[in-house]
């Protein structure tokens, strides 16, 4: 595996007295696309928000690039990390939602241009030519001016990643984002995190979409009741499971 | 018919003051209440729970207090206070608390009905606390916070009619000094009626206006 960009060590995670994840370990190297499956409440999509300190984790670490994302200092000198540190190092990692979460009030040239203007410091020329850029990347330079209740679920979606990759993240994280969609609009959706995952991004993704999960990722996580169950090349894993509860798990997708 | 007329023009100039210390109540409590209710509205919203805490109490007691009753004990517990206040000061503070106590629920309210959704993503490209309230709910809760609140605005300009309770002359007590002198009630108080529903009803037409304006931000 390439130099490891991300390290998760023994995370674990309780809502109220329900353990959520269990002391989960992954790496994912630089480059890579590191695909999380598993049935709904396995804790994937938990630990997808613990990478971004969008939920603090109780125990263990999650390093992103050298530093751990939560807390600062170690041992018994652990404290969480305040407001404008967090703010800091999701600044540096990207984010792609379920539900697009687009702001409805700006436009898809100004979802994309308030974080480079307002975070990144760039002129508002910088930031409009830095978000037409990448919405021309995502294939929509002809909506920058649209509304997103203007726009289709699949184009929402795209300028969710316009918004999220224009900011030059590390890592960019992707939480069932073909999930809300209608399946006709999954295709251009996909097609987008492809050609980033070929330029060498960097990726965690929650995903339902098992050819996705093939075609995309270097590797597959299988996680189930806040453990990771089983991990390897995704042809490898999905085709030939070990463990009977991904057999169980691959098997009921396939019913569907 | 004429003569009527002629005797209600009479007591425009009259009334006209009563109506300039209308509007100048209204105006004072409209503004340090929306400003200050926004600023609770924020802390009961975000704030520690030993912020939220008071200001919770404080609206629910205010809210649940008939404002006459709200000014009168302001009225006349400022003195034990130690604090002797002229009538029109000290019933400028009771509307104003009495009012703070409303905008303060509905911006509240304004700003929670904002999803989940919305402060993750703007956590997640890096804006601080005080850019996500900046850039992002705050602009989103102005289309839910208006309308309740220009309900609230026309609500404190028939609620400072009650400054006339303590003896100051408003559009309220001009009309009943003029109704006294008279013994003419029903055309003086079918124009101050008037005068109050224009007020108010330019008030709601603006608040249409507003509402169509942000119509295009749908979740």
């Amino acid at each position: 595996m390439a130099e490891a960009l991300v390290s998760i060590r023994n995370l674990k995670k309780s809502f109220g007295r329900t353990r959520v994840l269990d002391g989960v370990d992954i790496d994912v190297g630089k480059g890579e696309a590191v695909v999380l499956i598993g049935a709904s409440g396995s804790g994937k999509t938990t630990l997808l928000r613990c990478v971004n300190a969008l939920e603090r984790y109780d125990d263990g670490s999650i390093r992103v690039d050298g530093v751990e994302v939560g807390f600062r200092g170690e041992g018994a000198e652990r404290r969480p990390r305040g407001e404008r540190e967090l703010s800091a190092i999701r600044a540096d990692i990207g984010m792609v939602f379920q539900l697009f979460n687009l702001f409805p009030h700006l436009n898809a040239r100004e979802n994309v241009m308030l974080g480079l203007q307002k975070v990144r410091g760039l002129t508002k020329a910088e930031a409009r030519e830095r978000a037409d850029h990448w919405l021309a990347q995502v294939g929509l330079a002809d909506r920058a001016e649209n509304y997103p209740s203007e726009l289709s679920g699949g184009q929402q979606q795209r300028v969710g990643i316009a918004r999220a990759v224009a900011m030059e993240p590390k890592l960019l994280l992707l939480d069932e984002i073909t999930s809300a969609l209608d399946p006709e609009l999954v295709g251009e959706v996909l097609a987008v995190v492809r050609r980033l995952a070929a330029d060498g991004m960097t990726m965690i993704v929650v995903t339902h979409e098992m050819i996705f999960a093939r075609d995309v990722g270097t590797r597959v996580v299988f996680m189930d009741g806040g453990v990771k169950v089983e991990e390897g090349a995704p042809r490898d894993l999905l085709v030939n499971p070990r463990s009977e509860r991904l057999k169980a798990f691959l098997s009921r997708l396939e019913m569907h | 018919m004429s003569g009527a007329f002629a005797f209600v023009v009479g007591t425009i100039p009259f009334l006209w003051q009563g109506l300039l210390m209308t509007l100048y109540v209204s105006a004072i409590v409209v503004v340090l209440s929306v400003v200050v209710g926004v600023v609770f509205g924020v802390l009961l919203a975000y704030g520690p729970w030993w912020a939220r805490w008071p200001l919770r109490a404080y609206s629910d007691i205010l809210r649940g207090t008939p404002l006459l009753v709200v000014i009168f004990t302001i009225y006349y517990l400022l003195p034990f206070a130690g604090l002797n206040l002229q009538p029109l000061p000290a019933v400028l503070l009771a509307l104003v608390m009495f009012k703070t106590a409303h905008v303060s629920e509905i911006a509240r309210g304004a700003i929670q009905s904002i999803p989940q959704g919305q402060t993750d993503a703007a956590k997640a490209i890096g804006l601080t606390f005080f850019q996500r309230l900046a850039y992002v709910i705050l602009p989103q809760s102005v289309r839910r916070f208006l309308p309740p609140w220009i309900n609230s605005v026309t609500d404190a300009v028939k609620g400072s009619s009650l400054v006339s309770l303590v003896g100051i002359v408003d559009l309220m007590l001009a009309a009943q000094q003029v109704i006294g002198r008279t013994y003419e009630p029903l055309p003086i108080y079918l124009l101050a009626a008037a005068i109050y529903f224009v007020i108010n009803y330019s008030l709601s037409t603006l608040s249409r206006r507003l509402e169509a304006r942000y119509a295009y931000i749908r979740e």
